[in-house]
């Protein structure tokens, strides 16, 4: 094995594209745990640590551009209004030893169904930024799970940040497990809501081979808010829609059984987790209203 | 490879380190200092837990080659570290010999005479906190360290800092007593 140490941004991407199969290693939360086992032994390990830009980040006018290694930490004590949706999900993460290493980029990197941010990532919408020694591109959240543990990296790219859309409305997150710290999700729920364009988005966690939206789930809810004008009269959302989406979203579902939960529970479960987060960023939408209208 | 790193406030080297070996291995195997404990090696127990450039990680999690030029404090340093914290003043740290003849027994191993302690391993002997010890090192380093940062914490507060640290023999009471007995010395101290 050996040990690469670059120390910028260019030779990082000049050591992946001479070793397409060097490993980025950066909080180093998954990677040592499967060299610890000895579950892999890859031929290069390709340490990110010494890049300070990608522990950092930059609030812009739209969107949040995240570095790939800023820690959950930082996220949840930085980042709170802009991305409450992930600051959620950051603080959901294993423990504070954890948390203080892991980033983003990570979770990206390794891609499990699993991975706290991806809910939080495709409710708020995101595009995540990798380049190669050929260019820098974004991809966009929806396309970038391609598989259990797989995503649309090429060999020869590394992941830099991500830019994640600020919230312009209430976000929720949702998380299943069987204790509050040290937990991988059983499944989980994102929920995001764009007052803006009059959307929702969603986020499912652990219920499919991949991270996934739950589409028909919010192209029914955009329609019926928008039918019922609820954006503008901020009337609670009515049970039988709520009741609707969560079906909808357990429908997206493509779990399986395994030792942390049956693929029914997770249908199941999704849907609970899908109404009751609706509620919650409901509510503070209509609180918000009701605060900005007594305030005009 | 070679690691060049700072252990407890002394600049150390390792060598003939193997690539993918983590900053725990290197602690016990290679520098003696086999206070932080090794466990469940995937980031699950805290008992490796150490601060690397202040910040409490899990040792085991950490690849060797990735601490060269940082610093690393664990628990055989945390008395020292806790001083030259109180005093302000910079220290030289504590050398490699030391750290490995360091313990906890001085001349009365129940209550910790005759050793020099941090506040928080003195409260955890007082408090009773300690029963088969393995959990101890790493809840000493995360304690110490949200102490560091918190010094009035609630027991919400407590709870989430040493939630990644697992201890199978004392149910976490006395643990939480020790934490809060801690602090109150603390802030009385000041």
């Amino acid at each position: 094995m050996d040990f690469l140490r670059p120390a910028s941004w260019e030779e990082a991407l000049a050591a992946k594209a001479e070793h397409p199969t060097a490993v980025p290693i950066a909080g180093g939360t998954d990677v040592m745990v499967e060299i610890n086992f000895d579950h892999r032994r890859p031929e290069y390990l390709l340490d990110l640590n010494r890049i300070g830009d990608l522990s950092e980040w930059e609030v812009g006018e739209e969107s949040v551009r995240l570095g790939a290694s800023v820690p959950y930490t930082k996220i949840m004590e930085n980042l709170r209004a802009e991305l409450p949706g992930l600051a959620l999900a950051s603080h959901t993460v294993a423990s504070p030893q954890i948390r203080n290493r892991g980033g983003v980029g990570g979770n990206l990197g390794t891609a499990s169904p699993a991975g706290d941010a991806h809910p939080a990532l495709l409710a708020a919408g995101a595009e995540v930024e990798v380049e190669s020694v050929r260019g820098s591109r974004l991809i966009p959240i929806d396309a970038f799970y391609t598989g259990v543990k797989r995503n649309a990296l090429a060999a020869d790219e590394l992941i830099r940040a991500v830019h994640v859309k600020k919230a312009d409305g209430p976000q929720q997150f949702s998380k299943v497990g069987t204790r509050n710290a040290m937990v991988i999700a059983v499944c989980a729920f994102g929920l995001a809501l764009h007052p803006g364009t009059r959307t929702v988005r969603t986020g499912i966690g652990s219920a499919a081979p991949t991270p996934v939206r739950a589409k028909a789930a919010e192209e029914f809810l955009n329609a019926a808010l928008e039918e019922g004008g609820f954006w503008d009269n901020g009337k609670i959302v009515t049970p039988s829609v709520a009741k609707q989406f969560a079906d909808l979203c357990s429908a997206a579902c493509n779990p399986i059984d395994d030792v942390r939960g049956t693929a029914s529970y997770r249908r199941h479960a999704v849907g609970v987790m899908a109404r009751r987060t609706l509620t919650w960023t409901w509510e503070s939408y209509r609180g918000t209203r009701r605060t900005t209208e007594g305030a005009a | 490879m070679r690691v060049n790193f700072t252990v407890n406030g002394r600049q150390q080297e390792a060598d003939d380190v193997w690539e993918g070996e983590s900053l725990l291995y290197v602690l016990r195997e290679r520098m003696g200092l086999p206070g932080s404990k090794n466990a469940c090696e995937q980031g699950e127990c805290g008992s490796c837990t150490v601060r690397l450039d202040g910040v409490p990680v899990c040792a085991c999690l950490v690849a060797a080659g990735q601490v060269e030029g940082r610093e690393v404090v664990t628990v055989e340093g945390l008395a020292d570290f806790a001083k030259q914290r109180s005093c302000g003043t910079g220290g030289c740290g504590t050398s490699l010999q030391d750290s490995q003849h360091w313990d906890a027994k001085g001349t009365d191993s129940q209550t910790g005479e005759g050793t020099e302690l941090s506040p928080i391993q003195q409260a955890f002997i007082d408090a009773g906190a300690v029963q088969c010890g393995f959990c101890t090192p790493g809840l000493l380093v995360a304690a110490d360290e949200m102490l560091e940062r918190n010094p009035n914490p609630s027991d919400a507060d407590i709870r989430e800092a040493l939630s990644g640290n697992l201890c199978r023999c004392t149910g976490y009471e006395k643990i939480m007593d020790a934490v809060r007995l801690a602090a109150a010395r603390q802030s009385e101290a000041v």
